[in-house]
């Protein structure tokens, strides 16, 4: 196939790709945006299999073999809680994969210096996005511990390792051979930054995390399509780019804190919340049924804590007796709730609550005061008032969800221990608050008991 | 002068990219997320022509690598995609619901 058919195969296989993002937008469309996108992915893939350049295809099978096998099990076995770090581990093998286009460009013959700084990028960018996604994985696997790791130098070895970067890519410029060493320095000191990148960022802000590695995967690809001049790479890598960079925003707007605040500054470390004291209030499971039982509109406030629980199944459960004795349902959902951008919303959809049951804070916010019950569910700091009310607390100007307001909040919780950031959460001994203490799932399970006798 | 035809091409796909992207609503950011990261393995493309060109042996090997990282990035990602998709569903009737 000429070089132009290609091309013009690949403008089909851009317009799939754009189709398909697009109506990944809407939840009616968007098993067929995803498929168009795939189709796409095919195209592209078949197109440059027949190009003129390739001359061998026996390593080519046996590699899409290996991969396409690999992938195709571990995304069929994975568990809709474990989906995190599943995500973590495409976006590094994307990354790794860019990584290493970008080093066997090096061996392609007249490459300009432009080229060679776009395969300097490619390699970088790949390699942070590898090493950064198996930190976040470990992190979210809780193979490494999942707290921000911060040490007095970190910005200073940061910005070493960033002027070493720089040196060594400026030397490997000068003269680019496929041998130097300064493109091994390169290499290693790209993983390195990946992983020093990733450590200082702690459990509640994997939501930026994942979000931005999946924009440098994006990216990375863009720089290797630079590297071996091909269009698809850079328009898909941008598109995929800017999607990250935006999910980033969303995140980070969610948690009123800036980029580099997430960065470069672990949780919690410059302010020490004012203490609160109270009594907690807490409940049985045959009161709490009372309670539910009389209500006439529930809102369940899912956080990370119901996953860690697997709680979402009893959760549906307890939802839909509450409709039946006529109740009103909605599942309020804050946009960092989990580990990752709409965790919460997987969940529950896997646990088959309709996606017209989950509404967004900004919607449940105006009307929380009619609600009868608030159920907390593994939530802390999306939920905790002093967000709005203690200019000394560590999360103070994020938007929470106003449960608080509600006319009862119940909070299942396993234990007084503070959540994650360590603040103390003065909804726990607010005037209408009762503590279900006890494991989530165990929990809901007596209510529902309750509820069926 | 291809330097700077690449470079028009990479502001409008970020452009392009930034329109479609902004009105996603919040259920579906995980999938979004996921379908996202499977199209950046289109960086497969560049992997194939590396692994097929002839060229020494490890740079041949750099390349077959890269397929295998490629394509599971590709394939995991449409099918993990796939499956959260296909579980977001709309209310059919309350009673019907009840009884899955």
């Amino acid at each position: 196939m000429s070089l132009e058919l290609i091309n013009v195969w690949y403008i089909v296989a851009a317009a799939l790709f754009i189709f398909g993002l697009k109506q990944l937008g809407s939840p009616a469309t968007a098993v067929r945006g995803n498929l168009l996108s795939a189709v796409g992915m095919l195209i592209a893939i078949v197109v440059t299999l027949f190009s003129q350049g390739i001359m061998t295809y026996t390593w080519i099978m046996i590699s899409m073999g290996v991969g396409a096998a690999i992938g195709w099990l571990a995304a069929q076995r994975v568990a809709m809680t474990s989906m995190p770090e599943m995500v973590a581990l495409f976006n590094g093998s994307g990354g790794l994969a860019s990584l290493l286009v970008g080093w066997a460009a090096l061996y392609n013959v007249g490459n300009t210096s432009f080229t060679d700084i776009t395969i300097l990028l490619s390699i970088l960018i790949g390699g942070v996005t590898f090493s950064g996604s198996i930190i976040a994985w470990a992190k979210l696997s809780e193979i490494m511990p999942s707290a921000a790791i911060v040490f007095g130098a970190q910005r200073i070895v940061n910005a070493a390792i960033l002027v070493a970067l720089i040196a060594c890519g400026v030397l490997f410029c000068m003269d680019p051979a496929v041998d130097s060493p300064f493109l091994y320095a390169v290499i290693v000191l790209g993983l390195v930054f990946g992983v020093m990148v990733v450590i200082p960022i702690g459990g509640a802000d994997m939501p930026v995390v994942i979000s931005l590695l999946n924009s440098y995967s994006g990216l990375a690809a863009c720089a290797a399509g630079f590297a071996i001049h091909n269009n698809i790479l850079i328009v898909a890598g941008s598109l995929v780019g800017a999607a990250g960079i935006i999910l980033t925003n969303i995140m980070c707007k969610a948690m009123n804190r800036s980029l580099g605040n997430v960065l470069f500054s672990g949780f919690g470390a410059i302010k020490t919340a004012t203490k609160v004291e109270g009594e907690v209030k807490p409940i049985t499971a045959n009161d709490a049924f009372l309670i539910l039982e009389a209500a006439s509109s529930v809102t369940f406030v899912p956080g990370y804590g119901m996953a860690v629980a697997q709680a979402q199944h009893v959760v549906r459960e307890l939802g839909e007796l509450l409709e039946r004795n006529g109740a009103e349902v909605s599942y309020a959902i804050h946009p960092v709730a989990g580990r990752m951008p709409g965790h919460m919303n997987v969940l529950l959809a896997e646990a088959n609550v309709p996606y017209d049951q989950l509404v967004e804070m900004d919607d449940i916010n105006p009307r929380i005061n009619n609600i009868d019950v608030a159920v907390v569910i593994g939530a802390n700091d999306v939920v905790n008032p002093a967000a709005r009310e203690d200019e000394n607390s560590p999360i103070y100007g994020m938007p929470i969800i106003n449960v608080d307001h509600a006319r009862t909040v119940f909070v299942l919780k396993r234990s007084m221990a503070s959540g994650f950031s360590g603040v103390d959460n003065p909804l726990f001994f607010g005037e209408n608050t009762r503590m279900l203490f006890g494991d989530a799932k165990q929990s809901i399970s007596s209510v529902i008991a309750e509820f069926k006798r | 002068m291809e330097a700077v035809f690449l470079a028009f091409v990479l502001m409008l796909s970020i452009f392009l990219g930034f329109e479609l992207i902004s009105k996603v609503p919040a259920t579906l950011h995980t999938p979004l997320m996921s379908g996202a990261n499977a199209i950046s393995g289109i960086t497969v493309v560049g992997a194939l022509g590396s692994a097929g060109a002839g060229l020494d042996g490890f740079a041949t090997a750099l390349g077959a690598l890269a397929v295998v990282f490629a394509t599971i990035n590709v394939v995991g990602g449409y099918v993990v995609t796939d499956r959260m998709l296909s579980m977001f569903k709309k209310k059919v009737a309350p009673a019907t619901g009840a009884k899955r």
